[in-house]
């Protein structure tokens, strides 16, 4: 039997892949079995085109309580008996097509992620992108997207600490929307998502099954010319329930917490439902399963088969009880006012057996469902981005002087450098009482309940740095998330990370894919910062052209003493300011890239670099003097450059700053050039000597600034700024 | 002093009010499932903020009819000292403990963040130990936080000496500016008559460390402690 395409198209098969999947099941498979194996070898769930350089990650350490890819979520050992579960996870699709929704329900997805590992979810963070703000479209989207994370995580009762808000005219139409969900477990209390043990019951809870989200995976996230379908795929968009999702991740707790020896593992439904699932699961357990579907609790009749398995509803999870204890597990949700009904039961096969009215209607082989065929290509760099990035920013004029006061106010209204406050602020980001660095600084700082421990936590992504090199935009984004941890006084331990890229049939959007990773790969190394989780999202177009190519870098720092964190902000007047790593002056080659290049001469070009030894003892030094007790604040200097960050700290303290240094060369890339490995502090004057000795110690160039002070200017070089006039372009420069 | 604090579904300021009650202040305090039907052996009731019944229908609808708050109302108007924060706060208004309601804020928006505010009576063992007029520094985070009642009811009010706290500035003026929400003349907290029942929105269990931003809140806590002994000598 020839299948038609359309069932093909459908599911997001190719031809090939449809002749392989009858070689290795041995027949044809049915509409049901079809269709599971489409969302199974969809880029989204089986991550065709990305597993084989997902490899190049490294993924080891001490610290590291899991194995990449064969959980939820990665854990880390935070060290007092408790570890830290972390995942960064992509929601643009369904964003772009509904963006309250599609926010609401990415981050409900993360946090499933999460708990089901048996972790309590402490923090939420969201790195977003968006095209120009001032197109409706795209401030429609931004609006719903933040309104949709607010509306979701605020009811949850996370807190949402950290994320970025992100501009660029690539993203139009596209948003990224990546929710990061931060979880506290016991070390020893590390739930696994696996089935085995034959007899042991599948218990689906939460959410009834509706037609919802059918082909989310396959149909949505996984094909090229997403855009064409925004409006027939709809409905593949769910609709978010906090409420349920709150009572189900209270049972969960309990149940994963207090009675762990009830169940073998714990596993959400995500993406594919209830297909990936009791697959994924199965996978892990080495084990079979037999499904009941009749006892689906479904929210409409004349569901079928097909619909059920693929239905991606949400605020749903699998627990798979050990016999013995399924009535003990009933209980404990029906106390929590939660549905909870056995669908199934584990098998000491290697199949999973679908009936309805015990009749056989569908029968998958684990193996062959969860070993989705893997691509590498030869990526081919973008003839045109490579040319822009051999240009060179030197041959644009420099910035006269007498213009810089007025660069600066400019260049700090633009969304990506602007105050954030109007978003963070409709997010709930104190609940739970261990928020001790609000959103707002470099990364901010929890405290571990019941112990004197913190962590640290922060996005980044430059894809503006990815398009031009995106070895070294990969790179940079680890190197600045780390200096962000560092910046709180946090050493950084490691990554989860969420590719979101083009179509990789691309083979320039490829080889972007293929030099991020790398680019990664290089910097988790230099830092000892393993990758532990991750997720990829490919088929990010704009008008029929890739987005930028975008890794996001959720980087976990630990404070041993939560004391001892930094905040960003400038403490007091006549403190000492200082630049640790790199110089005042900057080559023009820093404007790579640059915020100011693309505002001040509509630039992307150039080539932007990072010295990952030099960030590395860069990061010693930051973490020494604190720990030495010499810093009273430390502040990244990154997007925008040096003037950018000193206003950041003097804006964010209410304290003026005086320079004491000339500023020489260049003055554009003196000010604005985003030189990387380079961090402000601010410290008490005896407290300079110190800071010299240690950081010749550790080979770290150091410059002294000037000193803050109580009057309301910035003076630096050329920049004499009145900072409320600075202060008002900063806040109102989101539009909110 | 023992604390019931009341859990809804969707409530989760219950944990953090624990925190800061036993952790912070060594107070007793237990975690009652809305299903219960006793406050037996309890001093004194929160209901926590959070979005019991996800806020569905109206903040506080659904959760007024669940079973421990015909306990709550009984204990009220028993002369417990009971104090609503945020959605504890609606919970109390649609129970008609307390007058008025909570409308969603001005700016249409959510608000987190740290506001002022000014201390204007005494009479509730939740405030005796705060001077009128001092100014306590205690965070918001709530939609729907925009306090109103009609004119006389709110004349009624002030007359009484029944708004406890109203958002201020850093100096204790009350300005427009300095209010998060449109909430009614910058209400941010009343009591009832007798004053053992307060309603308020910022959220005093989140000001209760230095390390995570402040402990003024504790002075609420403290002022009920007090008071309690004070009664009980």
């Amino acid at each position: 039997m020839a299948v038609e395409q359309e069932a093909l198209d459908a599911v997001a098969l190719s031809r090939e892949e449809y002749d392989l999947l009858v070689a290795r099941l041995g027949r044809e498979p049915n509409e049901v079995e079809l269709g599971m194996f489409g969302s199974l070898w969809s880029e989204h769930c089986g991550y065709k085109n990305s597993r084989p350089l997902l490899r190049r990650f490294p993924s080891g350490g001490d610290r590291v309580l899991t194995r990449v890819g064969k959980e939820n979520a990665g854990a880390i050992d935070i060290g007092d008996g408790w570890a830290v579960v972390m995942k960064v996870e992509s929601h643009n699709h369904p964003s772009a097509i509904e963006p309250y929704e599609g926010a609401a329900t990415g981050v409900g997805g993360i946090v499933r992620d999460i708990f089901a590992m048996g972790a309590y979810p402490i923090a939420l963070l969201d790195s977003l992108r968006f095209g120009p703000l001032d197109e409706g479209n795209n401030r429609y989207l931004f609006e719903g997207v933040v309104g949709g994370i607010g509306g979701y995580g605020n009811c949850l009762g996370i807190p949402t600490v950290g994320g970025e808000v992100v501009v660029g005219g690539p993203y139009n139409g596209n948003p990224l929307v990546n929710a990061m969900c931060v979880g506290l477990v016991r070390a020893d209390g590390i739930v696994s998502a696996r089935a085995s043990g034959e007899g042991n019951a599948l218990l689906l809870v939460g959410a009834d099954t509706g037609r919802d989200g059918i082909h989310g995976a396959s149909g949505l996230a996984s094909r090229t010319d997403p855009e064409a379908r925004f409006e027939e795929m709809r409905p593949a968009v769910q609709v978010g329930n906090p409420f349920l999702e709150k009572m189900l991740m209270e049972a969960c707790h309990e149940l994963a917490s207090e009675y762990r020896d009830w169940i073998v593992g714990l596993q959400d439904l995500g993406a594919a439902g209830l297909t990936s699932s009791v697959l994924e699961c199965c996978a892990r357990g080495e084990a079979g399963a037999v499904l009941d579907l009749e006892r689906v609790p479904r929210r409409e009749g004349g569901m079928t088969p097909y619909e059920v398995m693929l239905s991606e509803s949400q605020e749903r999870m699998l627990v798979i009880a050990k016999r013995e204890h399924v009535a003990d597990v009933e209980g404990l949700f029906e106390r929590w006012e939660v549905d909870c009904i056995e669908i199934g039961h584990v098998t000491d096969g290697d199949e999973v057996v679908l009936r309805e009215e015990g009749l056989e209607v569908g029968r998958v082989p684990v193996e062959v469902a969860t070993e989705a065929p893997a691509y590498t290509r030869d990526g081919k760099r973008s003839l045109e981005a490579l040319a822009r990035s051999q240009a060179n920013p030197g041959a644009f004029p420099d910035l006269r002087p007498e213009a810089a006061s007025e660069a600066l106010t400019a260049l700090i209204a633009r969304p990506n450098l602007a105050s954030k406050r109007e978003v963070f602020r409709q997010y709930d980001h104190q609940v739970l009482t261990n928020t001790v660095v609000p959103p707002g600084g470099d990364a901010a700082v929890l405290r571990v309940p019941g112990t004197s421990r913190g962590i640290a936590v922060a996005t980044d992504g430059n894809g503006r740095y990815c398009q031009l090199d995106a070895h070294n935009g990969g790179a940079i984004a680890v190197a600045e998330a780390a200096r962000n941890v560092v910046c709180t006084g946090a050493r950084p331990v490691a990554v989860t990370d969420c590719l979101n890229f083009g179509a990789p049939e691309n083979l320039e959007v490829y080889a972007t894919l293929a030099g991020a990773v790398d680019g990664i790969s290089a910097a988790c190394e230099a830092f000892g910062t393993p990758v532990v989780s991750g997720n990829v999202s490919l088929y990010n177009e704009s008008g029929g052209a890739p987005i930028w190519p975008t890794p996001v870098i959720g980087m976990l720092g630990v404070l041993e003493d939560v004391h001892a964190h930094l905040g960003a902000a400038f403490e007091r007047a006549g403190a000492e300011v200082w630049l640790l790593g790199g110089t005042v002056e900057q080559p023009a080659r820093t404007l790579a890239g640059s915020e100011y290049l693309e505002a001040v001469h509509g630039a992307v070009i150039g080539t932007p670099t990072v010295d990952l030894e030099a960030e590395a003892r860069l990061h010693d030094l930051v973490l020494g003097a604190n720990d030495a007790g010499l810093l009273l604040s430390a502040h990244d200097c990154s997007d925008g450059g040096l003037a950018i960050a000193l206003a950041e700290c003097c804006l964010l303290g209410g304290y003026g700053f005086a320079g004491e240094v000339e500023v020489e060369g260049r003055i554009d890339a003196a000010l604005f050039g985003e030189g990387q490995g380079r961090i402000i502090v601010s410290a008490r004057p005896e407290a300079g000597e110190g800071l010299g000795a240690l950081a010749e110690g550790v080979g770290v160039p150091t410059t002294k600034l000037g000193v803050t002070t109580d009057e309301g200017m910035l003076r630096f070089g050329p920049i004499d700024a009145d900072l409320e006039e600075v202060r008002e372009a900063w806040e109102s420069g989101l539009g909110l | 002093m023992r604390f019931a604090i009341v859990r809804f579904p969707g409530t989760w300021s219950d944990r953090d009010t624990e925190h800061v009650l036993v952790n912070v202040l060594g107070q007793e305090a237990e975690i009652v499932w809305h299903q219960e039907t006793s406050l037996t052996g309890f001093d004194a009731v929160v209901l926590p903020g959070g979005f019991s019944y996800g806020d569905y229908l109206r903040c506080g609808a659904i959760a007024r009819f669940s079973p421990i708050m015909e306990e709550v109302v009984r204990a009220a108007e028993g002369g417990m000292p009971v104090i609503g924060i945020c959605n504890g706060f609606q919970v109390l208004c649609e129970s008609g403990l307390l007058p008025g309601a909570l409308i969603r804020n001005r700016s249409l928006r959510f608000r987190c963040e740290w506001t002022h505010l000014l201390c204007e009576s005494g009479e509730s063992p939740w405030t005796a130990g705060i001077g009128e007029g001092e100014v306590l520094r205690v965070p918001i985070s709530h939609g729907e936080g925009n306090y109103q009642a009609d004119r006389a009811t709110l004349d009624e009010l002030e007359a009484a000496g029944r708004v406890v706290f109203r958002y201020c500035d850093e100096q204790g003026d009350v300005t427009p500016d300095s209010n998060p929400n449109g909430s009614a003349r910058n209400i941010a907290g009343i009591r009832n008559e007798a004053g053992n029942v307060v309603g308020m929105m910022p959220h005093p269990e989140r000001a209760g460390e230095e390390l995570t931003g402040g402990a003024d809140g504790n002075r609420i806590w403290r002022s009920v402690v007090e008071a309690a002994v004070g009664a009980a000598v």
